[in-house]
């Protein structure tokens, strides 16, 4: 039997005593069961720690491995500052879902097999649902069901796969495999829903900016992330990876430049980076999945302080567009000093953990000779700094003078962003303290002046260009469509069509059924006779008197013709 | 939340009081940030720049890349901003207006 607490289990027991809590307790349950997760996870061995029988099935809800550990204990960590990011102005009922949520996010990084990750997957799919419908908004209602519908339906298609495996290989442990069978396909294109790759991405642009500005920070955390640790244990050096995710960073920035509304900015960017995982997975050697690790350990870090940065905008101003603020530095230097920091990590700024860390997946894709996709993740990181880098912090803090003058963010805002600032630097310039804990061994050196070079030029640059057509982005009140309009307004267009025809042709077929009913009955009357309103009989044909003469004519006449067919017979 | 908006002493823009926002000092920030593209360019002279396919080793390669880039991505973008842009009410239900 284990001798410790399975990490998980902690998060759960926490978001279940956040409810029973009240006051001081709350708080301190709050901030010290991630605390205590983190503790846990590291108390995790390598290998397979425990067994369970389910159904003549072993069941491994533990193993360790040093990826598993580092993706638990980021994700521990950033329930801790997400915790103290949200614990005074969250409702307790987000907390609570939030700490379930990543209870999920942890459960899965040490499952061992296919079905407590499956468990764990729907974990986290039942709880960020209740974040997202957290934001308390008719929009967040509906965002939050047509999110449940496809993180659902991913569900239903990763279990599809995983009982696909259960039955042909009777094995369900976590192991590699490759996109080249029903099952496999199965399970990659479930984990691939989470991983917001295309055609299924917009439900993460979607809910993600619905849901409140603390549960948004929660958000853009663990969903994506365990998609891409699913990756790395299960399709690495997958290369259709490859190919999805480059279309994946540029399909990010693309729709972040079209965007308007500030946290969607910051939403499209999450698929943007999470494309830069997937490509490294795609690409599949230790380098490339070092690098993948590595860069989505700096991006949960960086990302859930942009979050935080624009959540304090949403929450002291209720504004949540570009083209509704502005010029907030002036009384939110806090807040726009950790947002430009967010803002130089996501880039990849010498100096910041996007450097040291997606430079490695730049390096791994020079390492294999895969031309193209070098120059297309150094175009991408150009245009990283373009869609997120400047564009979120110039938007917000800066352009025009919107003459808004909220306050700073709360204290405890504060501190969170403050923390998860001095994280992006730490691992900026001191990266061996991440390097150390990567699932391989790292020979690869960030800070050459040939790297440094390289990429200052290239972002400076694309500073430069920025300025320069920033009349080309001026921000306009609009949404950009996405594939979700298939289901959102073209399903309903087809449904409204079809229903149109049905009623049509129903009502054709009554008519014709009216008509003919009418013509029918009129002969019926007529033949067969009738009542009249009054109870009068009338008689019909048959019914009819007919005096003597007729039939004797009528006889005559069949008889004449008997007579008549005989002979010539 | 709701008390959020409260919050803002919303004031009418008038003459800039911040530094950063006055027009000598965005010609500053101009100067300075055309002086640091020059460095940050010339650097490659002094420290070459190990390119893994020729080109990218080139003098001011990352610059101009990441400077056409740039300019083709937003010009992209622009184009794809006629085909896809809507309205924000545009998925609104009649019954949330």
């Amino acid at each position: 039997m284990i001798d410790f607490i399975p990490p998980a289990l902690i998060l759960l027991a926490g978001a279940l005593l956040i409810g029973l809590t009240r006051g001081w307790v709350r708080t301190a349950v709050v901030l010290l069961t991630p605390l205590l997760t983190l503790a846990a996870v590291w108390q995790v061995p390598d290998g397979v720690v425990l067994t369970l029988d389910f159904l003549q099935y072993p069941i491994e809800p533990i193993e360790g491995s040093p990826l598993r550990r580092l993706f638990a204990t980021i994700f521990a960590l950033m329930a801790f500052a997400g915790g103290l990011f949200a614990y005074r102005q969250a409702r307790w009922y987000e907390l609570a879902a939030a700490y379930a949520y990543a209870a999920g996010a942890v459960g899965v990084s040490f499952s061992g097999d296919l079905i407590s990750l499956f468990l764990f997957w729907e974990l986290m799919a039942l709880f960020s649902t209740v974040v997202v419908w957290c934001g308390g908004t008719p929009g967040a209602r509906a965002a939050g069901i047509r999110y449940a519908i496809m993180h659902l339906l991913g569900g239903v298609i990763l279990k599809v796969g995983i009982e696909g495996v259960m039955i042909h290989t009777g094995s369900i442990d976590v192991r590699p495999m490759l996109a080249d069978n029903f099952d496999h396909w199965m399970i990659l294109i479930g984990i691939l829903i989470n991983a917001a790759a295309p055609p299924l991405s917009a439900w993460l642009s979607d809910a993600y900016p619905e849901s409140s500005p603390t549960g948004s920070v929660f958000l853009s955390a663990f969903t994506t992330k365990t998609a891409v640790l699913a990756l790395i244990l299960l399709f690495p050096g997958e290369p259709l990876l490859i190919g999805i995710g480059l279309f994946m960073v540029m399909y990010g920035i693309i729709y972040a430049l079209l965007e308007n509304n500030i946290r969607r900015i910051l939403a499209f960017s999450i698929v943007n980076q999470v494309g830069f995982m997937v490509c490294a997975i795609g690409i599949g050697t230790q380098m490339a999945i070092n690098g993948a690790a590595a860069h989505a350990f700096a991006h949960i870090i960086y990302k859930a302080l942009l979050f935080m940065s624009a959540g304090v905008v949403v929450y002291r101003t209720g504004r949540s567009k570009c083209s509704e603020v502005g010029g907030l530095f002036r009384t939110m230097p806090l807040t726009a000093v950790c947002g430009i920091i967010g803002a130089l990590a996501i880039s990849g700024f010498p100096l910041t953990s996007g450097f040291t860390t997606k430079t490695m997946i730049s390096q791994a894709a020079a390492d294999e000779s895969l031309v193209w996709v070098y120059f297309l993740l150094a175009a991408a990181s150009a245009g990283v700094f373009l869609h997120a880098g400047i564009k979120f912090p110039w938007f917000v803090f800066f352009q025009r003078d919107s003459g808004l003058r909220p306050k700073d963010a709360p204290w405890n805002m504060g501190a969170a962003m403050v923390f998860f600032a001095v994280l992006c630097i730490l691992f900026g310039v001191a990266p061996q303290l991440l390097y150390d804990y990567l699932p391989y061994p790292v020979e690869y050196e960030a800070y050459t002046a040939s790297k440094v070079v390289f990429y200052l030029q290239l972002l400076l640059f694309s500073g430069l260009a920025f300025f320069l057509m920033l009349p080309l982005m001026r921000r306009t009140e609009t949404i950009s469509l996405d594939t979700d309009w298939l289901w959102r307004v073209g399903l309903a267009r087809l449904a409204d069509a079809s229903l149109a025809l049905m009623t049509r042709l129903g009502g054709g077929l009554t008519a014709g059924a009216t008509w003919l009913g009418g013509k029918l009955g009129a002969h019926g009357r007529r033949l067969f006779g009738s009542r009249t309103l009054d109870g009068r009989r009338v008689h019909g044909v048959f019914a009819r008197a007919w005096p003597i003469g007729t039939t004797a004519l009528w006889i005559a006449v069949l008889l004449t013709t008997y007579v008549f067919f005989y002979y010539i017979a | 939340m709701s008390s959020a908006n409260d919050r803002n002493d919303r004031i009418e823009p008038r003459e800039d009081d911040a530094w950063l926002a006055r027009p000598s000092t965005i010609r500053l920030l101009w100067r300075v940030f055309a002086v640091v593209l020059a460095v940050s360019v010339a650097a490659q002279l002094l420290f070459k720049v190990k390119g893994y396919f020729t080109a990218d080793g080139w003098l001011g390669f990352g610059a101009v890349f990441g400077f056409l880039s740039c300019v083709a991505m937003v010009l992209f973008a622009k184009v794809m901003g006629w085909v896809l842009k809507r309205e924000e009410k545009y998925y609104a239900e009649p019954e949330d207006d």
